[in-house]
């Protein structure tokens, strides 16, 4: 049954996983490949590692599977805002279809919006 | 039964990883790169915590740990210098 379990959670997170790679791989521009790189990655490597831990249920495995599940999901958040403010400071390229585009005017010396 | 899960999963991840180094040698921003790379990083833990699995060896779970630090702080570095070179 555990073996089931841990098996199934572990195609599950090799599909996430490869869902990841086809959006990265097919999505139009930065920002949606984007999402799709790190919500699938993140679920995806989640399910591994529930999988890992029910597959070897010892103290050393599960803390740290769970560790490594903590880490992944406060990092991989804040790794994406970073890349996605470096990819609208720099101006990246936008899909085609996109209705909003707010990214703000870059202001010379760093001026206050309105002054 | 486990044993099968654990080579059809490896596939999979490394056909997702053939996938993320077409978008990184493809990718037409610098940004595109980085991402693909970030991705390239997470494939590789996930690879990591299967043959941990599989194997049953702590270290490869300590491996992996290790390497989701360095990538985070690769990718953040990465963003910094896509930031800089903006002209």
């Amino acid at each position: 049954m555990t073996e089931w379990l841990s098996g199934g959670l572990f195609i599950a997170g090799a599909l996430l996983a490869l869902l990841a790679g086809v959006g990265v791989l097919r999505m139009p521009d930065v920002f949606t490949r984007m999402q799709a790189s790190t919500k699938a990655s993140t679920l995806g490597l989640g399910c591994l590692l529930a999988g890992l831990a029910i597959r070897h249920p010892e103290m050393s495995f599960v803390i740290r599977a769970v560790s490594i599940a903590a880490f992944m999901m406060l990092t991989t958040a804040v790794a994406a805002h970073v890349i996605a403010r470096a990819a609208a400071l720099s101006r990246a390229p936008l899909w085609k279809g996109t209705l909003i585009d707010e990214r703000v005017e870059e202001r010379p010396n760093g001026a206050e919006p309105g002054s | 039964m486990l044993e099968i899960a654990a080579a059809v999963t490896l596939t999979m991840l490394a056909l997702a990883a053939v996938l993320t180094f077409v978008r990184l040698v493809r990718g037409p921003t610098l940004p595109d790169r980085v991402i693909a790379l970030d991705l390239i990083g997470v494939l590789i833990v996930c690879m990591l915590v299967v043959v941990a699995g599989s194997t049953a060896q702590r270290a490869f779970l300590d491996v992996a740990m290790v390497i989701a630090l360095i990538s985070f702080v690769g990718t953040v570095a990465y963003a910094r210098y896509v930031e800089r070179v903006r002209s």
